[in-house]
């Protein structure tokens, strides 16, 4: 077993509960968003989404598009913009298949037919109502029994089967079991901010104003598209109105947007409207979940055998890894996940916050509660019971796991020890029904790889550059406090530089790793510059430091000091100022190595309580308490973890009740697609959440001992919710979200 | 968004006599202006009421009669005291519709004429025989969760979204209107129309006419001790009624002297059934009379398609309703109002 890395940084900005920087300039509009650009000569495009799922464009009123006063240009697959990288080709990791007018069969509702292009918005509305497309319909596939499933490749970004232990021994020997059919629908993500672009271009070099989750990795996917060097794209991403997952890759009208702004010589400016955002940007795929757990005589699991029929495009792959999620949490004697891919004339799914865990562990969570029931045992003692010292499967030791402790803390602080086990048993003071249930979180803490660098200033304040990017999650504040740790100086003597791809590669952010792997790099910057200073001053002569050794030398409140003597030392503008007034920059990455990620698994935990109130006759439902408890090792904002793991919670409960994307299945089409049709909670929705940061070192994960808490609030919390309304109504609903006439058809 | 004409007149006649075939009044816009987005609508011309004077009061005329002027916004009548005191329901109707900010733009003229949520209206695209005379309707055989389960027909199967509207039913309220053939009023039981074989008239205005106010009459203030509006959705706020009932009674020595029941989302207007109102006069209000009552009022009620749940839904909210109303209207309206989770053990 390696050492643990050492962790020679003493903690003073990161820790604390700093208010998001950036708070301000977004609640008094100041901050600007990709579509608040306007370059000069700016030109408008609106793309025309399909009305049908299936079938062909067989004509178009191209002439009265065009004809249309203001229209500039107007572009269909008989004028089609040629890209230079082929839109069908997947050359790199978040390379999806695109429809970019490159045919006239239609594969998914709202996949862009033509685009519009005009000198204001207004004209290229019309234009595109001008165009009036008359089609050749077939009947589109839209659910989950509409085609013939296939083996997939992969799932996700994961695989499509794993196995541990003999499955059908595990089977054999179970005293008890329960074999459980759930269904999740498809659902969007729906940013706040809708995905847009302004595209400049200047000969070969091409600007683009764009909300993006992995801004220096984009470069190379719009170099190859338009075949131009990568390091020829400026991508610029100062804020996100969010992201979820979608905004990490390139998407069919974004690129046609850039194209056309070439091929016209104007820039040009794209914003998706909010209908628009359900098709060609990516979802949630629809999944028919098939689940078998299996007890022996002590209630210990004999196996845990979750499949998952997933819904993907009939173009491209990607399925939603929901079976994934039985992977790594209980201590079943054989594990098995496994997912069947179903093509259906639907836009692509994509990764979507918690992509596979969110729907997995929905179901995973049910099935403990109905195996739970079953076996007669209260579901957090029954979990207790099935706690996994080491990785199912792997046997390899946790990283860290504090698990043990969130399900203690968050008990406690629920007062889950008063429940009874009978269903529909609790009543309010008025009469309603009272359910309590509960779930287990879990989320991988995984690295991906950034770069940095740090300066240090000839006036002793730093400056720290990496290509981060914040979707509203804090990346501009948690990034900085990282930094200013590193570099020993107080958070308003750092300056940070972010969201551009002109900087260091600062990553993805996704996959709750954003802050391991760019504050990862940024300390490693950090360290390097302040070495690197050290040394100025301790070969220096005339420094206090000289001679001390680099050692032992720290950074503290802008001054290199010696460890434990820190009367001897010096501030940073003196040493820089006697070496000749030259800023001191440092460079550094952060990744994990191959043996970290293979001598420990790694993940976040939690438990999450869940207490709903539901009308005895009306059956309207509420979740009136939701307690989270969650291990994630070092915080370090604790204001910014918890509103990411409230954020978790509270889509974990629109998971539960409210979203999904409706489609008719004579058209295809989405019938809900808009906000005042397509569900999340509001803040009526919200009361009584609490959340707890259980303390956790690790000493394995990174050098900062930081895991993720962008996605694992989601899981757990669908399960506790719906365990909880099956304990207030004694009706179980096996597929998401659950409505009112579930419950009708139940009582 | 087609191009379109705009002009601001300055008083009602100015108002009607700008008004040419695919001309549209425009209100708060909050709902005009989200058709013409989708192109749901497309009028030639907008002419904007917002300015008119005199149609912004909420004033009680000497006949004990209330006038709320069509310009006042929702959120100014809910929130005027005096009128919420003597029409709480009508307030609490209006507060669990929409959100702050809608209610803030919306007028109660537009309210009332708002167009279905039908999403097959709505989107501009599909065959709509409200929106294109003949065409066809694919609401049926569609989603049809929000769809009527009374008064609809082979043409048309839409349900009519306003919440204020319901109570207004219930409480026979007067709506004026002014147009190009001078002033009239129509009972609100006879605004709405159920679509029969011509669902593109969906109210009872003619071309060019205009609603300049609404008024309840003075009996209406009677039921305030014991009037209540629920509305039964699938989140806590800010969703449109899967289904709803506005109950009014009046209680004297213990029976019931006067009794209204109207309920919203089950049809093409505001549905009141005059028998399911007179069996509850003279009996002391009990669950099974309310359930009796809750029954009448839903009686013909049929599924448009899988929404067969609706018509048991809406029995239980109007029984519901009336309970709520027979146990007293709250002091104080409550933190959620008109929500399943309204009662004072919940705020
Ligand atoms: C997201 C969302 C949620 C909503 N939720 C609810 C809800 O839960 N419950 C609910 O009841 N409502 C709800 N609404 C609808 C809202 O109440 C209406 O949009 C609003 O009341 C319309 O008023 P307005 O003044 O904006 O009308 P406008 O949009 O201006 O007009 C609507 C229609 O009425 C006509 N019109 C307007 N004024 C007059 C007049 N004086 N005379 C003749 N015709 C006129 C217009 O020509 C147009 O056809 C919601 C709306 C949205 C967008």
């Amino acid at each position: 077993m390696p050492d643990p890395i050492p962790m020679p940084t003493r903690f003073g900005s990161s820790g604390q509960p700093v208010t998001r920087r950036d708070g301000v300039a977004k609640v008094t509009g100041a901050a600007t968003f990709a579509a608040d650009n306007h370059p000069n000569g700016l030109l408008h495009a609106v793309y025309v989404p399909a009305t049908i799922a299936r079938g062909r464009v067989v004509s178009m009123d191209v002439a009265a598009a065009r004809a249309h006063p203001g229209v500039v240009e107007v572009y269909t697959p008989d004028n089609s913009l040629k890209l230079a990288g082929d839109p069908d080709a997947k050359p790199f990791m978040f390379a999806f298949r695109m429809h970019v007018l490159q045919t006239d069969r239609i594969a998914y509702a709202n996949q862009p037919i033509a685009l519009v292009v005009a000198e204001t918005i207004e004209a290229a509305n019309e234009g595109a109502r001008l165009l009036a497309p008359v089609y050749e319909a077939e009947t589109p596939r839209v659910t989950l029994d509409d085609a013939e499933g296939y083996k997939p490749e992969a799932a996700g970004f994961g695989a499509a089967e794993t196995v541990h232990g003999d499955v059908e021994a595990g089977h054999a020997a179970a005293a008890k079991s329960v074999d459980l059919t759930y269904e999740t629908p498809s659902q969007y993500h729906n940013a706040m901010e809708t995905h847009a672009v302004v595209a400049e271009w200047d000969g070969d070099r091409l600007t683009l104003d764009l909300p993006n989750q992995a801004i220096v990795m984009s470069k190379a996917a719009y170099g190859y598209y338009f075949g131009i060097p990568p390091q020829n794209v400026l991508i610029r991403s100062p804020y996100l109105g969010g992201g979820f997952g979608s905004k990490a890759m390139s998407h069919a009208p974004v690129m046609l947007a850039i194209a056309a702004a070439r091929a016209i010589g104007r820039p040009v400016k794209l914003m998706l409207r909010r209908d628009q955002m359900f098709g060609p940007v990516g979802h949630r795929g629809a999944t028919r979940q098939h689940i078998r757990i299996g007890i022996d005589g002590d209630a210990r699991m004999t196996v845990l055998d979750h499949h998952s029929l997933s819904a993907t495009s009939t173009f491209d792959d990607f399925i939603e890894p929901a079976a994934n999620a039985s992977q790594g949490l209980y201590d079943a004697g054989a594990l098995r996940s496994s997912h069947t891919g179903v093509r259906l004339d639907v836009g692509t799914p994509g990764p979507m916050r918690a992509p596979g865990e969110a729907s997995g562990s929905a179901v995973l969570e049910c099935a403990m509660d109905e195996m739970a029931e079953a076996a007669g045992m209260d579901p957090l003692e029954f979990r207790l019971k099935n706690y996994a010292e080491t990785e199912p499967g792997t046997g390899k030791p946790y990283s860290s796991k504090a698990l043990r402790e969130c399900y203690a803390q968050g008990a406690e602080h629920f007062g889950w020890a008063g429940r009874p086990l009978e269903a529909g048993t609790m009543r309010d003071e008025a009469g309603m029904l009272v359910g309590w249930g509960m779930g287990t979180a879990l989320f991988h803490a995984p690295m991906f790889a950034a770069e940095a660098r740090a300066t240090l200033r000839p006036d002793g304040t730093g400056l720290v550059e990496t290509g981060a990017a914040d979707m509203g999650q804090g990346a501009w504040t948690a990034l900085a406090q990282i930094a200013a740790d590193a570099l020993g100086l107080p958070l308003d003597k750092v300056e940070f530089r972010a969201g551009t791809s002109d900087l260091p590669d600062g990553g993805v952010a996704g996959g709750s790793g954003h802050t391991a792997t760019a504050g990862g790099a940024l300390h490693s910057a950090g360290m390097d510059a302040i070495a690197r200073l050290a040394e100025i001053a301790t070969a220096d002569p005339a420094s206090p430091l000289h001679g001390a050794g680099n050692a032992t030398i720290v950074a503290r409140d802008g001054r290199l000091v010696v460890e434990g003597d820190e009367e001897r030392g010096e501030d940073f503008a003196t040493i820089i100022a006697r070496a000749g007034g030259e800023a001191v920059v440092g460079t550094g990455g952060a990744s994990r190595p191959p043996e970290a990620g293979a001598a420990h698994a790694m993940y976040a935990h939690g438990a999450v309580f869940a207490e709903v109130k539901v009308d005895p006759e009306l059956y309207q439902m509420r979740v009136t308490r939701l307690v989270g408890a969650f291990a994630a090792g070092r915080i370090i904002n604790p204001k910014l973890a918890e509103s990411q793991l409230y954020g978790g919670m509270i889509w974990g409960l629109s998971f539960a009740l409210h979203e999904e994307a409706r489609h008719d299945r004579r058209t295809g089409r989405i019938v809900n697609g808009d906000l005042a049709g397509y569900h999340v909670p509001v803040n009526a929705d919200v009361t009584g959440f609490d959340v707890i940061t259980v303390h956790e070192d690790d000493p394995y994960v990174n050098a900062l001992g930081i895991k993720g808490v962008g996605e694992i609030g989601i899981t757990g919390t669908v399960g506790a919710i719906a365990n909880a309304i099956r304990h207030a109504t004694g009706t179980r609903v096996r597929r998401f979200p659950i409505r009112i006439e579930d419950l009708l058809a139940g009582g | 968004m087609r191009a379109f004409d705009y002009t601001r007149p300055a008083s009602i006649e100015e108002a009607v006599a700008a008004w040419t075939p695919g001309a549209a009044y425009l209100g708060g816009g909050t709902n005009l202006v989200d058709l013409m987005k989708t192109g749901a609508m497309g009028p030639a011309k907008l002419i904007d009421l917002t300015c008119l004077p005199g149609l912004d009061a909420i004033e009680v005329k000497g006949d004990g009669s209330t006038r709320i002027g069509a310009l006042v916004r929702n959120s100014d009548l809910a929130h005027n005291r005096d009128f919420a005191a003597r029409f709480p329901m009508v307030a609490e109707a209006i507060l669990a519709g929409a959100s702050a900010q809608l209610r803030n733009a919306a007028t109660v003229g537009g309210n009332l004429v708002q167009h279905t949520r039908c999403p097959f209206f709505q989107d501009g695209i599909s065959a709509c025989n409200r929106r294109d005379p003949g065409i066809g309707c694919d609401a049926i055989g569609g989603d049809t969760g929000s769809m009527a389960v009374l008064g609809w027909s082979q043409s048309c199967i839409a349900t009519h979204p306003s919440d204020f509207a319901v109570p207004l039913a219930a409480l026979d309220a007067v709506i004026e209107i002014a147009g190009p053939n001078g002033s009239r009023e129509v009972p609100m039981a006879e605004f709405h129309r159920l679509p029969g074989d011509t669902p593109e008239k969906e109210t009872a205005l003619e071309p060019g006419e205009i609603v300049t106010a609404i008024r309840l009459p003075a009996e209406a203030a009677a039921f305030a001790a014991h009037s209540r509006y629920l509305k039964l959705r699938e989140r806590t706020s800010f969703a449109f009624a899967l289904v709803s009932a506005a109950a009014a009674l009046v209680i004297e020595d213990g029976r019931i002297a006067a009794a209204r029941l109207a309920l919203g989302a089950v049809a093409a207007k505001p549905w009141r059934v005059a028998g399911a109102e007179a069996l509850m006069v003279g009996e002391p209000p009990s669950p099974e009379l309310f359930a009796r009552a809750a029954t009448a009022a839903m009686e013909g009620a049929m599924p448009s398609g899988d929404n067969a749940h609706k018509i048991e839904l809406a029995r239980r909210t109007a029984a519901r309703a009336l309970a709520r109303a027979a146990a007293g209207t709250p002091a104080e309206m409550p933190a959620l109002p008109a929500s399943v989770f309204g009662d004072p053990a919940h705020a």
